[in-house]
């Protein structure tokens, strides 16, 4: 991941696949995936508001969907 | 403020750059957007190519496009491929093929996070080898089949659209099934040697509609580098950024360690420092004021007023420059026909810059070419409808706008 002013560059090294985090709280909600239980209580710690969650789910499906981030085993 | 937005002020490392790592080539194509032939004596060495890589991994370039020249005529290529790869700078190399025997091939398919592009500008090698020499043709056929035969994944066939190829498509898609490769084409550029031939080669402005309908319809398993954004205007936006990433999200490093703003503007005008200087490529990237210039926003010119320039912008700055177009208006092969305009409007006191680069083995206009060959047309008298040539190694190539929250 590189941070740019937008939010981040992600890139998948195995699939190639270069996704744009388009802003910071995105960059907070993927990262914070690794320490939260579900994507729900990500995007609580990264304070998105309710309103946006169904935006924010729309981007990680995305990224599911390219091989980007996977659902934990 | 919108993501496009954010490109033409420029990001804190290029998405991926084009490094040029030689010019010299055992092929002497008449398009060659860097004019290659020769060894330039002031290549950078071997330990100076793995300070630009290291420098590189530090910035998080994630991959480069590696051409030349041919790349693999280097007696150290194999050897920086695999020290980028070993520092997560994954490469992506353009070739000839003429290094690609079976054993290199079986090499290659052990490495992870290379590709590797054939370049193929014939379906046939009567079209192909008239532009890119005698035998080039039964050589990219000979290293795809070394590539198949090695069990390399999806390697690339790519291509420069040119008036004798667009007819091709299909031929080509087929070729790419056969060797189980991605189709990969791009637009044929007056840069370098292509100054010389552009006229004759770039596609007609009926081709240039072929090839939009044919991208539209088949677009999705073919890889363009984003080179034909100006074709957008036909209508339906094409895949991927349409948009002039030069220096902004893209740049070249020619074999001497010079930086240009893009892979096709080769000039002392484009020149914006050399990475052997104290700050190093970053230092260029970030400091440079030829990329401040360009990533400040840029007027449309005489653009602005026309319905389809959110969708093209402009089209691309090298295709107006080496044919002496003004940089706010319209690219030369713009759908509209205002390009034809504006090229017919040239006068004899127009001028036309040719790079102060050039490595030919040749001389321009002498020695063998396989190309009837004309001088440029006069700029008074009308110019002819002209399409155009690859954005060959475009950084953005296969990036998805995914993942993002709007």
């Amino acid at each position: 991941m590189r941070p740019e002013p937008f939010g981040a560059l992600l890139y998948h090294f195995g699939t190639r696949r270069l996704s744009f985090l388009k802003t910071p709280q995105l960059v907070a909600v993927v990262t914070g995936l690794a320490d939260h239980p579900d994507v729900h209580a990500a995007l609580f710690a990264a304070d998105v508001p309710a309103a946006q969650h169904p935006a924010y789910l729309r981007a990680l499906a995305g990224l599911r969907g390219n091989g980007t981030i996977e659902e934990r085993a | 403020m919108k993501l496009v937005d954010h490109f033409q002020h420029g990001l804190s490392s290029p998405i991926c750059l084009t490094w040029e790592l030689t010019y010299a080539c055992n092929l002497a194509c008449v398009h060659c957007l860097s004019s290659s032939g020769r060894r330039d004596p002031r290549e950078l060495t071997t330990d100076e190519c793995k300070a630009v890589i290291d420098e590189l991994a530090r910035m998080q370039v994630f991959y480069v496009n590696v051409g030349g020249g041919e790349p693999t005529v280097r007696p150290d290529f194999w050897e920086l491929l695999d020290y980028a790869v070993d520092h997560d700078v994954g490469v992506k190399f353009s070739t000839n093929g003429v290094r690609l025997d079976e054993r290199r091939a079986a090499r290659l398919a052990a490495t992870d996070y290379v590709d590797v592009q054939i370049s193929l500008d014939g379906a046939t090698a009567e079209v192909n080898d008239a532009v890119r020499g005698p035998g080039s043709h039964a050589t990219a056929l000979r290293a795809l089949a070394n590539l198949a035969d090695a069990g390399f994944a999806k390697p690339k066939i790519s291509v420069v659209m040119t008036r004798h190829n667009v007819d091709q498509l299909d031929a080509f898609a087929e070729l790419a099934d056969r060797f189980g490769a991605q189709l990969r084409i791009t637009r044929l550029r007056p840069s370098g040697r292509g100054a010389d031939v552009w006229d004759e080669l770039h596609p007609t402005a009926a081709q240039q509609r072929t090839l939009y309908e044919w991208l539209v319809a088949n677009g999705d398993g073919v890889l363009t580098g984003d080179s034909f954004f100006h074709l957008s205007a036909y209508g339906e936006a094409l895949p991927g950024l349409n948009l002039c990433g030069a220096g902004r999200v893209v740049c070249l490093i020619d074999p001497v360690g010079d930086v240009y703003a893009c892979p096709f503007a080769i000039h002392e005008e484009f020149r914006a420092g050399n990475v052997r200087a104290p700050g190093g490529f970053a230092g260029v990237w970030r400091d440079s004021e030829l990329f401040a210039d360009l990533r400040r926003p840029q007027t449309g010119g005489a653009c602005t007023s026309c319905s389809a320039f959110d969708s093209c912008r402009g089209g691309c700055m090298a295709a107006k420059f080496f044919t002496g177009l003004p940089l706010d208006g319209p690219d030369p092969e713009c759908v509209r026909g205002f390009g034809e305009q504006a090229l017919a409007a040239r006068t004899a006191g127009t001028p036309v810059p040719r790079s102060d680069v050039d490595h030919s083995r040749t001389r321009r206009g002498r020695g063998p070419v396989p190309l009837t060959l004309t001088a440029r047309r006069p700029p008074s008298r009308p110019a002819p409808a002209r399409p155009d040539r690859a954005c060959d190694e475009h950084p953005l190539a296969g990036f998805v706008p995914a993942g993002t929250a709007s």
